[in-house]
């Protein structure tokens, strides 16, 4: 196996302000008819990134890549791939492949002929060609089923001759339109893991378009959520699961509890908010960009929240009025590896906790009908302000 | 078991009995579904084709019916005399022999015209939106609505010296004497084509239209022009619509009489024509039987042919 490449997971090239872009995307909007499918966009990608468009149907981010792709143009604003603009190119002359959602195997070519079909089409050699498609077989390990059709072959085959089609050029760019999502789970999760050391051994930069927050959060080194044509927010997985930027990206990645409140102390080291959605005052342990009185969302993980039977000795820091709060267990929905209590607040509101299953068939496990206080960090919850 | 239990509560419906009884000659729901076409076919077709094949086997006779009967029987011996002649005279006459071999270049080469016109307007209607497909499919259609002799006799009209296109082109100054066309195989090709254009679009679209257009795509994305996409991708994916295509425009061609007759001159010789003129002007039925059954036999063949050339391109696939 080649040495492997210095890949963007490793150097971050962009927190570095004047690293160069691969792929520039500058306030692009797609219109079909009156309504825009892709709204503004702007969008830097680095050489050897994994980047994800997450979104759900009908956010743009197929058309996002399609308009990468060449099969789209722009209504307005410019793509740059390495440098080049790609206004009017068509997709038979970008340094760019795609792999498709349906797979587009041609179904009267072998595994072999699919494969090759790209690299014919640069006049390559045959002892080359031949070459290159064992090597490309080999890599997606279908080097035994080379004179089979596509209809002669499971779906997760059919991924990956779709997946060495794509690679056979050796493209610059990878587009993946829901790469697994034909996939059953088990063998999406193996798949996962697969692709990601495909991609860091050849080096190659993938935008991956996916629905599937789980697969873009195991996938990607950043990720792109998009919402209603435009970019909602762009960032490493953990910042946008830890650091969500508005009420959307919170509730669409991953699951959080959500509380209205008001500002009532506005310090720069500390913010108080009165949440009569939540019956409780929150206390965040660090500033926030906000005005005294001004009405802003504050969001939880069921993760992040303790559930305890007894009142917890309030925390450093924290006033004891704050950060804690009285309920009942009304559900519990046991997952195995984790369980899901659904607390009824004083209010009558819901918040969900969850509790990882560390002991095995804990006897002491808090059950239904009980009362219980959840409390959280200062640190724990997000402050959104949209 | 419960099979004991079943047939109390089953004659409540009428067809229960039916079926019951039905099912003691041993005949299922399913053996009467395909009994309804094969006895459609046995009365319709593999009847009348035994006795074209009889009268074609018999001598001619002035009498009516104007051939003798195969089976004789005469001082208590039953006789059956088979006349093979009429078999042998088709070969032995070069007339026949040119009939047919004209038939099948005229209907070979209406079948390729056909294809090379019905192709594109067929891919065009595939790409086209869904508002406009449905339009242009019934403007396909709509010719049907007329008489096809009607339309036929249109194209004398355009056809011929002081017809349509000949008056256009002489009023345009383009030519000074009218061009010959009506009663050539100019016509009959013209005939031809239109006549059948439309069995040739149908299938090819049909076909067209379920072609996947991400592989069009996938096409150009690994580099392949649009040329190079159709040649590799959309032609070989709608053989089995050509071929389709094809059989629905040979088959009919090959046996055309009409349009021969009508718009072709004295010299198209094909096989309808000739059938026709034994039928009708020599009244020989044993020899025009014989015509009959060798042009089946013509059109068979390629049936078979194409049959097996489509089983292996769906199995190839």
């Amino acid at each position: 196996m080649a040495k492997k490449p210095q890949i963007a997971a490793d150097t971050r090239p962009w927190r570095e302000p004047g690293a160069k872009p691969f792929v520039r995307i500058r306030n692009v909007t797609k219109k079909f008819g009156d309504i825009a499918a892709v709204n503004d966009v702007s969008l830097d990608i680095y050489k050897g990134e994994l980047f994800c468009l997450l979104g759900g149907s009908g956010s743009g981010k197929s058309t996002l890549l399609r308009m990468l792709a060449g099969f789209e143009e722009p209504t307005a604003g410019t793509i740059e791939i390495d440098g080049q603009n790609m206004a009017g190119v068509p997709p038979y002359r970008r340094p760019v492949n795609m792999m498709f959602q349906s797979y587009a195997l041609f179904p009267h070519m072998t595994v072999e002929q699919n494969v090759a079909y790209g690299l014919k089409r640069d006049r390559l050699p045959p002892a080359e060609l031949a070459a290159r498609v064992t090597e490309l077989l080999q890599l997606v390990k279908l080097q035994d089923y080379r004179t089979r059709k596509p209809n002669q072959l499971s779906g997760g085959q059919r991924q990956r001759v779709a997946l060495a089609r794509a690679l056979a050029k050796r493209p610059k760019l990878l587009l993946l339109d829901e790469p697994l999502g034909a996939l059953d789970k088990k063998l999406r999760e193996e798949t996962q893991f697969e692709l990601v050391k495909i991609q860091e051994t050849l080096g190659v930069t993938f935008i991956v378009v996916t629905h599937d927050q789980e697969e873009a959060m195991s996938l990607a080194t950043r990720i792109g959520v998009m919402n209603q044509g435009e970019i909602a927010m762009i960032g490493e997985p953990t910042e946008i699961y830890e650091y969500p930027n508005s009420r959307f990206v919170a509730n669409f990645i991953g699951s959080a509890n959500m509380f209205e409140g008001v500002v009532t102390e506005d310090e720069p080291d500390h913010v108080r908010i009165r949440s009569a959605d939540l019956g409780s005052d929150i206390y965040v342990d660090h500033g926030v960009d906000c005005a005294p009185d001004q009405i802003l969302w504050w969001a939880i993980r069921p993760e992040k929240i303790r559930l305890t039977r007894d009142k917890p000795a309030a925390e450093s820091g924290i006033p004891a009025d704050a950060n804690v709060l009285k309920g009942f267990v009304e559900d519990i929905a046991y997952l195995g590896d984790m369980t899901v209590y659904q607390v009824r607040l004083e209010n009558g509101k819901y918040m969900r906790v969850t509790k990882a299953n560390a002991l095995r068939g804990d006897p002491d496990a808090i059950s239904w009908d009980e009362s219980v206080w959840a409390s959280w960090a200062g640190s724990s919850g997000s402050v959104l302000v949209s | 078991m419960t099979a004991t239990a079943l047939p109390a509560a089953a004659p409540r419906r009428p067809w229960t009995l039916l079926r019951r009884w039905l099912a003691a000659v041993g005949l299922s729901g399913r053996a009467l579904v395909i009994a309804a076409p094969a006895l459609w076919l046995t009365l319709f077709f593999l009847i009348p084709l035994g006795i074209v094949l009889q009268v074609s086997l018999s001598e001619s006779a002035i009498a009516i019916p104007p051939y003798l009967p195969l089976i004789t029987s005469e001082l208590g011996t039953v006789q059956m005399t088979l006349h093979l002649s009429n078999f042998i005279r088709l070969f032995q006459d070069k007339l026949y022999i040119l009939a047919y071999l004209n038939s099948i270049k005229i209907a070979a080469i209406s079948t390729i015209f056909a294809l090379l016109i019905g192709y594109p307007i067929a891919y065009f209607i595939a790409r086209s939106s869904d508002r406009w497909r449905n339009v242009l499919l019934m403007l396909i259609i709509l010719p049907f609505w007329s008489s096809f002799l009607l339309r036929v006799y249109a194209w004398i009209g355009f056809l011929k010296n002081e017809g349509v296109i000949n008056n256009f082109l002489e009023w345009t100054g383009l030519i000074h004497a009218p061009i010959p066309m009506i009663q050539t195989d100019f016509a009959v090709y013209v005939g031809i084509v239109y006549t059948y254009l439309p069995f040739m679009i149908l299938p090819l679209y049909t076909n067209l239209v379920k072609l996947d257009e991400s592989l069009l795509e996938a096409s150009a994305d690994l580099g392949a022009r649009p040329i190079r996409t159709f040649l590799s991708i959309t032609l070989p994916l709608s053989i089995p619509g050509i071929v389709a295509g094809s059989m629905l425009v040979f088959i009919p061609a090959i046996g055309e009489f009409v349009i021969p007759s009508l718009l072709g001159g004295p010299g198209t010789l094909m096989i309808g024509r000739v059938l026709f003129d034994e039928f009708f002007s020599n009244r020989d039925w044993p020899m025009a039987s014989a015509l009959a059954f060798a042009m089946l036999l013509v059109v068979v063949v390629p049936i078979m042919v194409m049959q097996s050339a489509q089983s292996a391109v769906v199995t190839r696939k």
